[in-house]
């Protein structure tokens, strides 16, 4: 494959359907975080997100249909893994995460050498998040179960605004979870023996379109799926793994 | 055991027997997936016709009228069949999104080369910077494709 990029940041953001916020969020990474390249994941949009995010000043790969976010953010890895980048960042498509605050990240990955920098939106009292009680409730009992099978805190497995280094763009390009891949994600580093912090961030209310996780039968489904998903973590043999290893995941293969 | 239900079974499994060879013979079926199927639908037919091996087995599980035995194995295969087909699903749909995502990168690569192409000397120096990409604008035809309705 013939390398495009020179540089060393990228950002993915993963979109469907977000004409309305798209470009904001692309203006937004080209200001705050101007070392980054941007990349939209245009993940089967009905609308102009592509056309939209290329005016903006992104490239944009169109997904030919809808994959969902998992599929979407894994095109982004094999993308930054193909085109040599040596980070990788996601930013949500609906302007709910700063660009600001990809400076921190980047901050934070370089001075404690880890493969994963997480914005969490729970780690600083002052940092109020506008989200429902019950989806807070699921994010706590998630955090709780993953603090305690990768033995550190995990206060926001849900979070997608994340910084990954070679490593983890390695890893994730390979194989990456499917449906409502964050908190997986967080469980698939442990098991391969990478490294993540998370650092507070504070995450703006969403500019348009629709989450992932919408509806009540949704949430439901997430909670079941992702609860299974951390449960055969738990009781799955695991044989020692060298940092960076294979290791015995989920059997798909990426590309 | 009344001689008529060893009838119906043995019509009805000698039936999938032939319509199985029939999807096979036209090349409807790959042998992959034909195989499970011949198979069960031949242990069924033998069970329908050998009376006496399906009174033993019957007699093994407890079960005191011997087609209720046949319907249990039929159901036992129907289950497996099943789980066979969720299995060969889901690696459809893995090796299909590997395809999506495939297709995405080079239709990326496609505009990248294109777009040198047909701005050389004018903006090589913003070669690899996002300015680069406007010059292949919003309407470009190359934007319209087919939708594939999603499910």
């Amino acid at each position: 494959m013939v390398m495009t990029a020179q540089r060393a940041y990228l950002a993915v953001v993963p979109a469907y359907n977000e004409t309305a916020t798209v470009a904001g969020v692309v203006h937004g990474v080209l200001e705050h975080a101007p070392q980054f390249d941007v990349l939209v994941v245009d993940d089967g949009s009905t609308d102009d997100t592509a056309s939209v995010a290329r005016a903006a000043g992104a490239r944009a790969l169109r997904l030919p249909f809808n994959l969902g976010i998992g599929g979407a953010v894994q095109a982004g890895f094999v993308f930054a893994r193909e085109n040599g980048y040596a980070f990788m960042a996601q930013v949500d498509g609906d302007g709910q995460h700063d660009p600001r605050e990809l400076s921190r990240l980047i901050e934070v990955m370089h001075q404690d050498g880890v493969d994963m920098v997480c914005g969490s939106r729970f780690l600083s009292p002052d940092l109020k998040y506008p989200s429902p009680i019950s989806r807070r409730t699921g994010i706590h009992i998630f955090a709780f179960l993953l603090s305690r099978i990768v033995g550190q805190r995990v206060s926001d497995p849900t979070s997608g605004f994340r910084l990954y280094n070679r490593r983890g763009i390695e890893l994730f390009a390979t194989d990456y979870p499917h449906d409502y891949p964050e908190v997986e994600a967080v469980l698939m580093l442990h098991h391969h023996e990478l490294t993540m912090r998370e650092v507070p961030v504070r995450m703006l209310e969403r500019g348009g379109g629709r989450s992932s996780i919408g509806g009540t039968g949704k949430s439901a489904y997430y909670m079941v799926k992702v609860l299974l998903a951390l449960f055969v973590g738990l009781v799955r043999a695991r044989p020692i793994v060298e940092a960076g290893d294979a290791a015995p995941v989920a059997a798909s293969h990426g590309i | 055991m009344d001689v008529r239900i060893q009838l119906v079974a043995i019509a009805g499994a000698g039936l999938l027997l032939l319509v199985v060879l029939e999807l096979v013979r036209r090349r409807r079926l790959l042998e992959r997936y034909a195989l499970l199927w011949l198979f069960s639908a031949l242990v069924l037919l033998g069970l329908a016709i050998w009376r006496d091996a399906l009174a033993s087995i019957a007699d093994l599980m407890g079960i005191a009228y011997p087609p209720n035995a046949l319907f249990f194995i039929a159901f036992g295969f129907i289950l497996i069949l099943l789980l066979h087909f969720s299995a060969a699903v889901s690696r459809l749909a893995d090796q299909s999104r590997v395809l999506a995502q495939r297709v995405a990168l080079l239709e990326d690569r496609v505009r990248q080369v294109e777009g040198q192409g047909e701005s050389s000397g004018t903006v090589t120096s913003a070669a690899g910077s996002p300015a680069a990409d406007v010059t292949v604008g919003a309407d470009d035809p190359r934007d319209v494709r087919e939708r594939v309705p999603r499910g």
